[in-house]
């Protein structure tokens, strides 16, 4: 049997790694399971000739297209938008864009405010502290001085304008709205030893230079230093409690698909919206018959996406293309409620530059405007380069027939039941996307952008996976406490986006990692009595 | 649920391999106004059939579904019959007729004398990267003037 440990994590993500870092200075024995492996830079698709081609194979967003040893599938045949992840050290932040955007303080108070859905139980001014040591970490290049947002200050200047920047920027003044370049976790400078970036403009399927804050590279080498344990290609099935209803420990594959029992005295779980309540589902027992900390009823349920309305279209100049960071700029002039609207709640716009010559020709041919024969070439030469573009992000509110819970029958590589998601946009969600989309059209059009596509929702943008094991106070209708708590196993935390009570209107990354350090320094201030 | 076949199948027949380049040909024709090899070029053609990797079955469906349509081996057909059929084939839509359209257009928009064409450099963006000019930062002149947009909360 495996040694004892204080504290183990399950997943080296976004969370599972900053909370890591966070606890390595109580000097207590911290070990951390992944699935998958450690990634090499060199590895990465920027790197090689069909680096656009390995989108649509071993670099893929979708586990169950990229299918890798270390992925698990999940079955989301029931939802129109599809799951994406990655499985390795550093989550999916090895295959995340970096924009990095915080929650809003109304985000905190959406029934108080808007009269929808649930307030968390903590604020954005608890908050704010693990906000602005998590950019230190993680290494955020951004400006000062949004009238959008509350007062931050990047350490590291923005990216460039650029052409497509520049050409949206003048868009939006004209039209009166708000842009501001984007906090982005890409470094624009020297970084704590990582390389600034060199606009490989691939950045999503990992980044070959290394600018990019993946967990692996910022986070993970300052937790090894100070002393925790990385464990790799050990996959979990079960937590498994005691007599008196405490997690003891947790069953996990190892390398060699042996099984293991691994015991620990705090548990903590970062595996995100899908995989923690797959994992607290598939862990039950005779004190936990309908699975673990799941007395509300609430594990799996009120999943949250962010649907993407995707809006693009073509300019008479070639604009940045694939030759720059797809980040740009975003726009909060949506953000805040505006009942005149049709919707509460909101959205922020992401600007985004232009793909490569494959991804353009793919992308084309799929929506019929790349003709086949003699026509291809003039077509392609109209369309190559000139893509303009931009998303909304819309806020996606809590219900709970949108949910996880297990496949009866797909099973991962290991024989552990997949998790299945059942999952429809929501009728203010679509107004919103509605509302976005129009709006995007105007922006394309002032920008001098013709041949408009609308892309709503994105299929394959399911990769904020929110609130399926919501924080609150009341253990009737939340799975854990307003400091990570499990309400029914008092040393089971969940430290990932399962915790989110509202989605907000932007990608999520800043505000999981800032609640994993805020719930870390929870943990550390009350170690004398954290399980009273 | 799309999912990633993990058994090995064997490779494409003499008649699927003469068909698939039948249908490159077709797809990306070669250009002398571009100064661009078609589709069914030789060094094209080999890169595709090395590349069709997890594609295999869906490419391997789609062209038994063009031969259905054909009634026999696509490349047989005359001109006009083939175009017909393609369009056809074509507004069936599908998983099996994008990957076959894809497996040809990712290898045929990584070829040297293609990428040339369209005044890029080939080469992967590591290491050299690009450059980006950072723009006219006074443009945000106006937005940084603005009042406060967000909410506090109580």
């Amino acid at each position: 049997m495996n040694e004892m440990v204080d504290v183990l994590i399950i997943g080296s993500g976004a969370s599972g790694a900053a909370v890591a870092w966070s606890l390595a200075d109580t000097r207590m024995k911290i070990l951390c399971l992944e699935q998958g492996d450690w990634m090499k830079q060199l590895d990465y698709p920027s790197n090689r000739r069909d680096w656009e081609a390995r989108v649509f194979g071993d670099f893929a967003t979708s586990p169950n297209i990229r299918a890798r040893p270390t992925d698990y599938p999940i079955n989301d045949d029931n939802s129109p938008i599809k799951v994406v992840n990655f499985n390795g050290v550093g989550g999916s932040t090895i295959m995340y864009t970096g924009h990095y955007p915080r929650l809003h303080p109304s985000d905190f108070r959406v029934r108080s405010l808007d009269g929808v859905a649930d307030d968390w139980p903590i604020d954005y001014p608890t908050l704010e502290p693990y906000f602005a040591e998590n950019d230190r970490m993680t290494g955020v290049s951004g400006l000062a001085g949004d009238p959008a947002g509350p007062p931050r200050q990047p350490p590291m200047p923005p990216l460039p304008l650029g052409k497509s920047g520049a050409r949206f920027a003048q868009a939006m003044n004209k039209l009166g709205w708000h842009w501001w370049p984007s906090d982005t976790a890409l470094a624009t400078t020297e970084y704590e030893g990582r390389a600034p970036c060199i606009n490989l403009g691939h950045c999503t399927p990992a980044c070959t230079q290394g600018a990019k804050a993946s967990t692996d590279i910022t986070y993970w080498p300052a937790a090894i230093r100070a002393g925790v344990e990385l464990r790799t290609r050990c996959r979990v099935r079960e937590i498994v409690t005691n007599e008196r209803g405490m997690a003891s420990g947790v069953i996990y594959y190892g390398t060699e698909g042996i099984e293991q029992f691994q015991p620990a005295e705090i548990v903590i779980l970062a595996c995100n919206g899908v995989g923690t309540p797959r994992l607290l589902l598939n862990s039950k027992s005779t004190h936990f018959p309908d699975g673990l900390a799941n007395s509300s009823g609430l594990v799996g349920k009120n999943l949250m996406f962010h649907p993407y309305a995707q809006v693009y279209g073509y300019v008479e100049e070639p604009l940045d293309s694939n030759r720059a960071p797809p980040l740009c700029l975003w726009s909060k002039e949506f953000y805040e409620t505006d009942s005149a609207r049709g919707f509460v709640r909101g959205y922020t716009f992401q600007f985004g530059r232009g793909v490569g010559p494959v991804t353009e020709a793919i992308t084309s041919a799929d929506s019929g405007r790349l003709p086949w024969g003699s026509g291809h070439h003039r077509a392609f030469r109209r369309l190559v380069g000139r893509r303009i573009g931009l998303s909304a992000i819309c806020e996606d509110l809590p219900e709970a027939h949108n949910r996880v819970t297990l496949d009866p029958v797909l099973k991962d590589g290991h024989g552990i039941p997949a998790p299945k998601v059942d999952y429809t946009v929501g009728e203010n969600t679509q107004r919103m996307m509605d509302h976005g989309i129009a709006r995007a059209k105007e922006i394309l059009t002032k920008a001098g952008a013709t041949d408009i596509c609308v892309n709503s929702p994105i299929l394959y943008g399911g990769w904020h996976l929110l609130g399926t094991a919501r924080m609150g106070t009341d253990p009737e209708r939340s799975v854990v406490n307003e400091w990570g708590r499990c309400h029914d196993v008092k040393n089971l935390f969940i430290v990932d986006g399962s915790v989110f009570v509202t989605s907000g209107g932007v990608n999520p990354t800043s505000t999981i990692q800032a609640l994993a350090l805020y719930i870390a320094n929870s943990i550390k201030q009350r170690l004398a009595t954290l399980f009273d | 649920m799309q999912r990633n076949p993990t058994t090995t199948m064997p490779g494409l027949s003499p008649i699927e391999i003469r068909d698939l380049r039948c249908v490159a040909a077709m797809m990306i024709p070669a250009s002398v106004e571009y100064r661009v090899p078609g589709a069914d070029d030789d060094v094209i053609f080999a890169d595709i059939l090395a590349s069709l990797g997890r594609d295999l079955g869906n490419v391997r469906h789609a062209l038994t579904a063009l031969r259905q349509l054909a009634g026999g081996a696509l490349a047989d057909l005359d001109a006009a019959r083939r175009e017909a059929v393609a369009d056809e084939f074509r507004g069936t839509g599908g998983a099996s007729s994008a990957a076959l359209s894809r497996v040809i257009l990712q290898c045929y928009y990584r070829d040297d004398r293609v990428v040339r064409s369209l005044g890029l450099e080939p080469r992967p963006p590591f290491p050299k990267g690009h450059t980006l000019e950072q723009g006219d930062w006074s443009l945000l002149d106006p937005v940084r003037a603005r009042p406060k947009m967000w909410r506090d909360a109580p």
